[in-house]
């Protein structure tokens, strides 16, 4: 790679590396961290869970949201239900208790998963900080194919082992595709 | 035996397994002496009963094993190729429940309300005679028995051979002959079940019932082989073999399973709460009432509450430790299961535990897992010529 030195002082987001499969991404991940980089991300067409060692991600936050949403839906179901069913609209069905727990299980249950889902998916929109408009990354026009082919790894310049020329030859070494700089 | 498989068991494992086989062993004749006595000391109705509760047990981990076996052939994956021989053993077993029916067969007329002397003033047990009468349900259990061994048989012989020749066609023929039996399993182990334990309240009847016990034979089975792989896993050749995915997935299945059983345990309850019908209904009026709520109550809360919690974490199914712990957990519980099927069509008022029903679970059990042990020696433990064994092996290593 050649950068002339008006480009080499305007500021970039980071450094990406292509690669071919997801295996080789996994790898190049690991090798970025044994070699101290921690401020990275990879981007694939489908979740890679070996990814989660080396790119540390371990924030486990949503599990305890959807949890908690789960026993609030539970809670609501089932509670609902028994004040509609003594307080609000008490029926005698064939001799039945009022509170005929049975028949409120299908509906708590409901509840739960509702609560629970819909928990799961808005939890992760905003953990995630979407819907985000821009992105420096779409700035490397072969990074459409991370949603197709493509498995990408980008060490972002905020890292403190960052070197805009190391870096890249790091990167190459490791056996990429394509290393490009990702403009701010 | 051939040599130079490198998943033949190392002379160490055979000595563990040699070892587990003999204390399973003198558990079992002790189990058996003391029902001996229990026979004789006890009222024989009682004594069939508590037979039956573990006869029922280890027949269905027995065919729990057969179950999981053919499911895996026509499903794959990792995990199954890790247990099959395991399953194998576990199926091999099934020759063993065949002897230990005997008892059941020679006191139907002790154990089942319809086939007491004077049952005919039943009008439900006098409309289904043509169907349970003592020669067609010794003849049915006969029958069962025998398709069981003949799928048993052939599964266990075609994948020895493939061991030894490594012919391609027989992992075909193995898948083929596992479609269809699947479906034997389920049909027969319905109607066995329904001859074995449903028909002990002859004018009640569920229609969820085999599927419900199918399910629960299922998870005592892997419960049971989880247990003993992991017992397994720190000697060569498994030691390293096995990786906190194949773990993982098994932990998962257990999960599962558990859910399956409490989902059908459910479906068979708010269908008769709902419908209230008087000859459906006195199931769970037995069971709801002197006492026996309370064992309702402990398999809500411990057959499905508490183990689903303890396996929605990843970390405890990864961990071997831990995930035997909760296999033992789920066995000691799916014999609670069983005893909550058979005990209270007997015991209508109050709550009654008797040591037999203790004695016979354990003492049988002891019997099953020594021969279970024996079986699981005689082989290699790992297929070493099935298709997807590299690929299994290979679960959860990435390079």
């Amino acid at each position: 790679m050649s950068h002339s030195e008006t480009i080499e002082t305007t500021p970039i987001y980071g450094i990406m590396a292509e690669f071919t499969n997801p295996y080789d991404l996994v790898t190049a991940a690991e090798k970025a961290k044994a070699a101290g980089y921690y401020r990275m991300d990879a981007y694939s067409p489908y979740p890679i869970e070996d990814l989660e060692e080396p790119l540390d991600l371990h924030d486990n936050r949503i599990s305890l949201f959807v949890l908690l949403a789960g026993i609030c839906g539970a809670t609501f179901g089932f509670g609902f239900l028994s004040w509609v069913n003594t307080v609000s609209y008490p029926l005698n069905i064939a001799g039945r208790p009022l509170i005929s727990a049975p028949m409120f299980i299908p509906i708590t249950f409901e509840c739960t998963i509702l609560a629970a889902g819909l928990t799961s998916a808005i939890g992760m929109l905003l953990l995630n900080g979407l819907p985000m408009p821009y992105h420096p990354v779409f700035n490397v026009p072969r990074f459409a194919r991370a949603s197709q082919d493509g498995f990408f790894l980008c060490i972002e310049s905020v890292d403190p082992k960052f070197d805009r020329r190391e870096t890249a030859l790091f990167l190459e070494s490791l056996g990429a595709e394509e290393v490009s700089e990702v403009a701010n | 035996m051939i040599a130079d498989n490198p998943y033949t068991l190392s002379p160490a494992a055979v000595n563990d397994l040699r070892k587990h086989q003999s204390t399973a062993l003198i558990v079992g004749i002790v189990g058996m002496l003391a029902m001996v006595v229990g026979f004789f000391l006890t009222e024989h109705g009682q004594f069939m009963r508590s037979y039956l509760v573990g006869f029922m047990f280890w027949t269905g981990t027995a065919m729990g094993c057969l179950a999981l076996m053919m499911i895996q052939y026509m499903s794959g994956g990792a995990w199954g190729m890790m247990i099959r021989r395991s399953l194998e053993a576990g199926s091999r077993t099934i020759p063993l429940m065949m002897l230990l029916v005997i008892p059941i067969l020679a006191g139907v007329t002790v154990l089942y309300p319809w086939a007491f002397p004077g049952a005919d003033h039943l009008k439900a047990v006098h409309d289904k005679r043509l169907y349970l009468n003592v020669p067609f349900f010794v003849a049915r259990a006969i029958l069962f028995f025998g398709v069981w061994c003949l799928l048993m048989f052939l599964l266990n012989r075609w994948s020895l051979e493939q061991d030894r020749t490594g012919d391609i066609n027989l992992a075909r023929k193995l898948e083929k002959l596992s479609g269809p039996g699947i479906v034997i399993y389920a049909f027969t182990m319905t109607f066995a079940v329904t001859d074995w334990v449903m028909s002990l309240d002859p004018t009640w009847f569920s229609t969820v019932y085999g599927l419900l016990l199918c399910v629960g034979q299922c998870l005592s089975a892997l419960a049971t082989i989880v247990a003993v792989l992991i017992l397994m896993a720190d000697k060569p050749p498994l030691a390293g073999l096995i990786t906190k995915r194949h773990l993982h997935d098994l932990g998962k299945l257990m999960l599962a399973l558990t859910m399956l059983w409490a989902y059908l345990s459910f479906s068979q309850l708010i269908l008769i709460w709902s419908g209230n019908l008087p000859e459906e209904i006195s199931y769970y009026i037995n069971r709801l009432n002197g006492g026996w709520e309370w064992v309702g109550g402990i398999l809500l809360a411990f057959h499905f509450g508490f183990p689903f919690l303890l396996l929605l974490s990843q970390a405890l199914k990864k961990n071997p430790k831990t995930l035997r712990i909760i296999a033992c957990y789920i066995i000691v519980i799916r014999i609670v299961d069983v005893f909550w099927l058979v005990e209270p069509n007997f015991n209508k008022a109050h709550f009654q535990l008797h040591w037999l029903d203790l004695a016979a679970p354990i003492g049988i059990g002891g019997l099953w897992f020594s021969y279970f042990f024996y079986q699981l020696r005689q082989r290699p433990i790992l297929p070493v010529n099935a298709p997807d064994l590299e690929k299994a092996l290979n679960h959860g290593r990435h390079h």
